[in-house]
């Protein structure tokens, strides 16, 4: 008995901020974006400082897998400021997120093939078209 | 008799959120976007269908780069710029992207004054956008006179693989391009904002509709979307 009570009481609750997130999203919106100003000044502030590594990564030179993977960091942390602040996908209904940026992430399966593709042409433009030793 | 009633579009109503939330959302007689109006919705699925005309750019520069048995020439030094007496590596891109962010930070804080009907701010802030969207372009024309000059041909280079003319004009162009576009735009939109039409809710000339500030942040969106391709083509182009 007060068991199913406790029960209930905990389901109301997460009930009751199930609303309250819905409310606070739709209130959102009837008004906009609005977000802080110096939520925005954050994000530019380390948008310069990851642009400011990945030039440094090619001014002194790094090379091999560290060099690839500190440019491929950068440039996926400064692409997911800019998508989830600047245009406010942090802010948006996971249907919407879901909807724009799944689709882009199967361009992956795109660059898979290609690899493939293009390791086999430059194989084959090797052996048949070396320029005569 | 059959009624034609519009279903509930189910903005005012409790959405679940998470998955269930995405499952409801996208059930059947209704619309999946809740709480987005058509205008940002059909902006996000048009940057959405540019995205995969960027990959496909990069991904053929990719494959071209990865086939070719010449090698491929070093960007930083073809990009380096001799200021004083130092040749600065890469130093004309280092510019143009942190112009472009900055760009994209202005823009970020107009769609905030304009959901605030601060119209003034708006559209400086929107100009500011555009003056350094300019600046980008103008840059890259500088850097494609540069290059021209230096023997850069769509079919050729002095310094190696052919490839790499056609991949850097068909990318870098088309990008210019997107900037270019983008600042009409952007001074489109804030010479409406500036006159206040979103206020009296005045009628477009073209489209008859009446315009809210929501076109600030859709405005935005696109642009935002063009400094986000150029992180992709300064790290997978450039830095690469």
């Amino acid at each position: 008995m007060t068991n199913a009570a406790v029960h209930l009481e905990g389901q109301q609750h997460s009930l009751q901020a199930h609303v309250h997130d819905a409310l606070a999203s739709g209130t959102l919106h009837t008004k906009g974006q609005q977000h802080p100003i110096k939520l925005y000044l954050v994000v530019w502030g380390w948008l310069f400082v990851l642009s400011t590594c990945s030039y440094l990564v090619d001014y002194f030179g790094l090379h091999g897998y560290l060099r690839w993977s500190l440019i491929l960091l950068f440039m996926v942390l400064k692409a997911g400021l800019i998508v989830a602040v600047f245009m406010h996908m942090a802010w948006e209904r996971l249907a919407l997120a879901y909807a724009i940026l799944l689709p882009p992430v199967l361009v992956l399966v795109f660059v898979a093939i290609m690899v493939f593709e293009s390791d086999y042409t430059h194989i084959l433009r090797v052996i048949f078209f070396a320029p005569a030793a | 008799m059959a009624e034609t009633v519009l279903t509930d579009t189910g903005a005012s109503t409790m959405r679940p959120a998470g998955w269930q939330g995405i499952a409801a959302d996208w059930s059947s007689d209704q619309r999946a976007f809740k709480n987005v109006s058509w205008g940002k919705a059909m902006m996000w699925i048009f940057l959405l269908s540019d995205t995969f005309i960027f990959s496909c750019f990069l991904l053929s520069y990719m494959t071209t780069r990865m086939s070719t048995t010449v090698p491929w020439p070093n960007p930083s030094e073809v990009f380096a710029l001799t200021i004083g007496d130092k040749k600065i590596p890469l130093i004309l891109i280092a510019i143009m992207t942190f112009i472009l962010i900055s760009s994209s930070g202005t823009m970020a804080m107009a769609v905030n004054f304009g959901y605030r009907r601060d119209r003034a701010k708006t559209a400086a802030l929107m100009l500011a956008t555009a003056a350094f969207g300019a600046t980008f372009v103008g840059m890259q024309a500088f850097e494609w006179t540069k290059l021209i000059r230096e023997g850069v041909r769509p079919w050729g280079n002095p310094w190696g693989a052919e490839q790499f003319g056609s991949s850097f004009f068909m990318i870098t162009g088309f990008h210019g391009t997107h900037v270019t576009f983008g600042v009409i735009f952007l001074i489109a939109i804030a010479r409406k904002v500036w006159r206040g039409d979103f206020d009296v809710e005045r009628r477009g000339f073209f489209t008859s509709r009446k315009g809210y500030y929501e076109i600030v942040e859709i405005t935005g969106l696109y642009w935002h979307f063009v400094d986000l391709v150029w992180v992709f083509i300064f790290a997978l182009f450039y830095l690469w």
